[in-house]
């Protein structure tokens, strides 16, 4: 990690950056480069984001009134489904690894590639084709039976397109799966020398342990998706009560990936926030050791909990209490996380660059998420709480709050080295803010709403709910233009942004020690480790504004 | 997880062998990361078969007496003699890898037909299997019709949901033979070529634990269908 | 751990003499006796001695095609972790649901006056 900006600027002109490397669509979709891939992915994920949004927005206006007059009930139902499937396994469940994964993963170990680069490029086709089949689905009317497939309304009396929509997801899961396949092989073998297991960055830990349960989950719900699939077309009754079939073993199977899929959408993004809180603290995360096994612990607790989900349906109380009290655990290492972050910023040389400001964002945001998370795992509590807003305040706070706006943190903070551009400071903190206002202002009600008792999944609710709906909705539409704001200027940056240099945030990490944009093959030069994580010097703040490459 | 060996450009780029690819340092690292890369793959699925299992499981302690009765509509002798069958293939299959070892070319290919051939009785067997079942209404949907054995407790319905199970255990499993089949026929090419020597052969060794793995899961199927009713 | 550190190969590929073929024909020799005797076995009612009979030696039959066949007698101690981890994951999940389905009726059994 001995690169200097000197020779970065000197091996800028002896070889092209990744992005310079080859014209055309061809060099683009046929491309083996990881960088290349994670950028056809954020293409991608973020067109279904949009769509997902769009949903979310028509959701939150019909809810502006109590009575369902802007679209009908069937109508509804199809939009939250929608809302769900896209969000979940088209946009959280990629979104980070498949971009900023793919990009980092092995410039942050030293390596030139992953370990299978075609399987990697095969994932993103396999995403499209996923994306394509759900967007079919959609056109012809979509689906109703909500995100979660229920039977037997999936398999028998829903009207939608149950069976194209289930094939979709099927189809995204092998997207996944071969990411995280990648993810794990190139980071068992293809380490730089000198880069052993904890010198690796934070963000590679929560990738590997994010890839351990996209390999041992997702096959699960593609084969359920695949019997209700089954189920629907030949008649193969695996759940069906007239057959003594039990809609419950559905629900075990579905939540026995589902569960850990959450996880598989937030531990990359605490991968992201322990590399902004080092960055700009200047500081080694506080408890790097136990940050790191807190991540397999959560990945591995979080497949023995997911009886949570299904506390109301009819299952044996006493299952229902162990799974209680491993939901109670689950949150343990969840929350050393957050310990550790903060203690990070006690004597760190803190700067609230965007990225900073998303990360802070974060943990406050996960805090509350997470501790309502504790809340409803408490089998009284989610008697009464179940199927309410404050279950979708929860997941939201967790998914919103905490996964996107580690996204954003994390595309704020590698953009310049992976267009080597600048983006518009200003126009940055100004979307943050509104992000975080708008986000809060959209759930925060969603709590109160819960707790009062109105149901998800209804179109229609009493009057004197109102007021809360409003004030979600009003939230909604800040966090809409505080999510198209970066949209904006991170392709007027394309254009119109400063160049930036090889380290513009003078922090630690290989990805660091190469060009921005880097070169296809990532470093012209052997790579060998030889110091620690994170290893700030102290006096770094001065150090850093030498470094940094902002005008 | 095929590396790049068996595509039909020879890839050198200056690292000395034709096999390497660009991004390994070395053939040794190549060859770890495919193998590696097979297993993980293989345990997705284990999980992704393992669904079924967990269903299996459920209806079965629910419907104990009804499934034994229900198996007894399947045939040991063409279940027996399909286990025979995946058995000799895998052996035939490790041979194949081990003529590589040796460098003998024509008896990878050799055993590579073999096992295809073992591959493709299999899944002959079970097609007379289907049939059977489908010319005795025993095909779950709407002509779903269950005779019940005279004298013992009648319930059709519990029985569908093992024909539902079987079908869909075997017919996943048959998928998986399929596919098998066609990527032992990847390799007969290059095989023949003598592309995979002692020095290099891992293409083989990966779809090698591919079709060990397909052969795992019939040995649980078969007394997990056929048997549970023989006495 | 570095990544050019050899580990060993996953195969004997390297051996300098001739590799023997004796370990696959015996395990294929015992894999097709456990077979016959898994049938016999099946024949005579054990009641729920049949079902962990049968099943040990599916385990047993499977165990011999991993290590033997499929090399993972000589293979590193990675790939034992992830064999098992595969198995270990599918145990979770069918004996945790099964929990579910096993407990459901203690509560009627166990609650006065229903």
């Amino acid at each position: 990690m001995n690169i200097t900006d000197d020779t970065s600027a000197e091996l800028a002109l002896q070889r092209p950056s990744y992005l310079h490397d080859g014209y055309g669509w061809k060099s683009w979709l046929l491309t083996k480069d990881h960088k290349r891939i994670a950028i056809l992915y954020l293409i991608s994920i973020t067109a279904f984001f949009a769509l997902g949004g769009i949903f979310a927005m028509l959701i939150r206006l019909e809810l502006l009134t109590p009575e369902g007059d802007l679209v009908q009930a069937a109508t509804y139902n199809r939009l939250f489904t929608m809302h769900g499937v896209i969000m979940v396994f088209l946009f959280l469940v990629p979104s980070i690894p498949a971009t900023l994964g793919n990009f980092l993963v092995p410039l942050m170990i030293g390596a030139k590639d992953l370990a299978f680069p075609r399987i990697n490029l095969l994932s993103w086709y396999i995403y499209v084709l996923a994306g394509g089949f759900t967007l079919w689905a959609l056109i012809h009317g979509g689906v109703d039976t909500g995100w979660t497939f229920y039977t037997p309304f999936s398999t028998h009396y829903s009207n939608g397109y149950v069976v194209s929509t289930a094939l979709g997801v099927f189809i995204a899961g092998f997207s996944s799966i071969l990411t995280g396949l990648n993810f794990v092989v190139t980071i068992h073998r293809m380490r730089a020398p000198g880069m052993t297991w904890f010198r690796l960055p934070l963000f590679i830990w929560s990738h590997y342990a994010t890839s351990l349960i996209m390999i041992l989950g997702t096959p699960v719900i593609a084969v359920t998706l695949m019997m209700v699939a089954v189920e629907r077309t030949l008649n193969l009754g695996l759940f069906d009560p007239r057959l003594g079939g039990d809609p419950i073993l559905f629900q075990h199977l579905f939540w026995f990936y589902s569960h850990p899929a959450v996880y598989i959408m937030v531990l990359p993004g605490m991968g992201v926030i322990s590399e902004l809180i080092a960055a700009f603290t200047r500081k080694r995360v506080f408890g790097y050791t136990v940050v790191a096994f807190s991540s397999i612990g959560i990945a591995v607790l979080g497949f023995l909990v997911w009886g949570h989900h299904l506390f109301v349906t009819g299952e044996s109380v006493y299952a229902a209490t162990v799974f209680s009290l491993l939901s109670m655990l689950v949150a343990v290492p969840s929350a050393i996380k957050v310990f550790n972050w903060t203690a990070t910023l006690y004597e760190g040389s803190v700067s609230y660059d965007t990225p900073m400001l998303y990360a802070l964002g974060f943990i406050g945001l996960f805090t509350i998420g997470g501790l309502t998370g504790v809340m409803i795992a408490t089998l009284g509590i989610d008697l009464h709480l179940h199927d309410t807003y404050f279950i979708i305040a929860h997941f939201h706070y967790v998914m919103v709050g905490g996964t996107i706006m580690a996204y954003m943190g994390g595309l704020h903070y590698w953009w310049p080295k992976m267009t080597g551009k600048l983006y518009p400071v200003f126009a940055s903190r100004l979307s943050a803010l509104l992000i975080f206002v708008g986000f809060n202002l959209t759930f925060f009600p969603q709590f109160i709403l819960g707790y009062l008792g109105m149901p998800r999944r209804y179109w229609e609710y009493p009057p004197e709910f109102q007021v809360w709906n409003v004030l979600s909705t009003a939230g909604a539409s800040v966090l809409g233009v505080g999510y198209v704001l970066p949209l904006c200027y991170f392709l007027y940056s394309l254009f119109y942004g400063k160049q930036a240099g090889a380290n513009p945030w003078g922090a630690k990490g290989l990805e660091w020690a190469t060009t921005s944009p880097p070169p296809t093959y990532n470093f012209d030069y052997p790579v060998v480790v030889d110091e620690e994580a994170y290893e700030y010097a102290p006096d770094a703040r001065a150090v850093a504004r030498q470094e940094a490459n902002i005008a | 997880m095929l590396s790049g060996s068996v595509s039909a450009s020879a890839d050198t780029g200056g690292h000395g062998h034709a096999r390497l690819q660009h991004h390994f340092d070395d053939l040794d690292q190549q060859r770890e990361a495919s193998t590696f890369g097979m297993w993980v793959f293989l345990c997705t699925e284990i999980l992704f078969f393992g669904g079924l299992f967990t269903t299996y499981v459920v209806y079965r302690q629910r419907f104990h007496g009804v499934f034994a009765q229900a198996s007894r509509d399947l045939n040991v002798v063409w279940g027996g003699t399909n286990t025979a069958v995946l058995i000799c293939s895998s052996l035939t299959m490790a041979l194949a890898i081990w003529s590589a070892q040796i460098n003998r070319r024509k008896l990878i290919v050799t055993f590579l037909l073999i096992t295809m051939a073992f591959g493709l009785t299999f899944l002959g067997i079970k097609t007379i299997e289907y049939k059977e079942k489908f010319d005795h209404h025993l095909v779950p949907g709407p002509h779903f019709h269950y005779v019940c054995p005279p004298g013992e407790p009648c319930h059709p319905e519990q029985a569908e949901v093992f024909f539902s199970l079987y079908f869909a255990m075997t017919g996943l499993h048959a998928l998986h033979m399929i596919v098998g089949v066609g990527l032992l026929s990847y390799l007969l090419f290059p095989s023949w070529q003598g592309r995979y020597t002692s020095d290099w052969h891992n293409p083989l060794e990966c779809i090698g634990l591919y079709w060990h793995f397909v052969d795992i899961v019939w040995i649980f199927l078969f007394p997990l269908l056929y048997l549970i009713g023989a006495h | 751990m570095s990544s050019t550190m050899a580990e060993p190969a996953s195969a004997p590929a390297h051996a300098a003499h001739t590799p023997s073929r004796k370990p696959y024909f015996l395990t294929c020799g015992f894999l097709l006796v456990m077979t016959l005797i898994t049938y016999v076995v099946a024949r005579f009612d054990l009641g729920p001695l049949n079902d962990i009979v049968a099943l040990s030696i599916a385990v047993f039959k499977a165990t011999a095609v991993v290590l033997f066949f499929m090399h993972v007698r000589h293979s590193s101690n990675l790939t034992k972790l992830t064999v098992v981890s595969g198995f270990l994951w599918l145990a979770f999940m069918i004996f945790i649901t099964l929990s579910d389905y096993w407990t459901r009726g203690w509560l009627d059994t166990f609650a006065s006056g229903r």
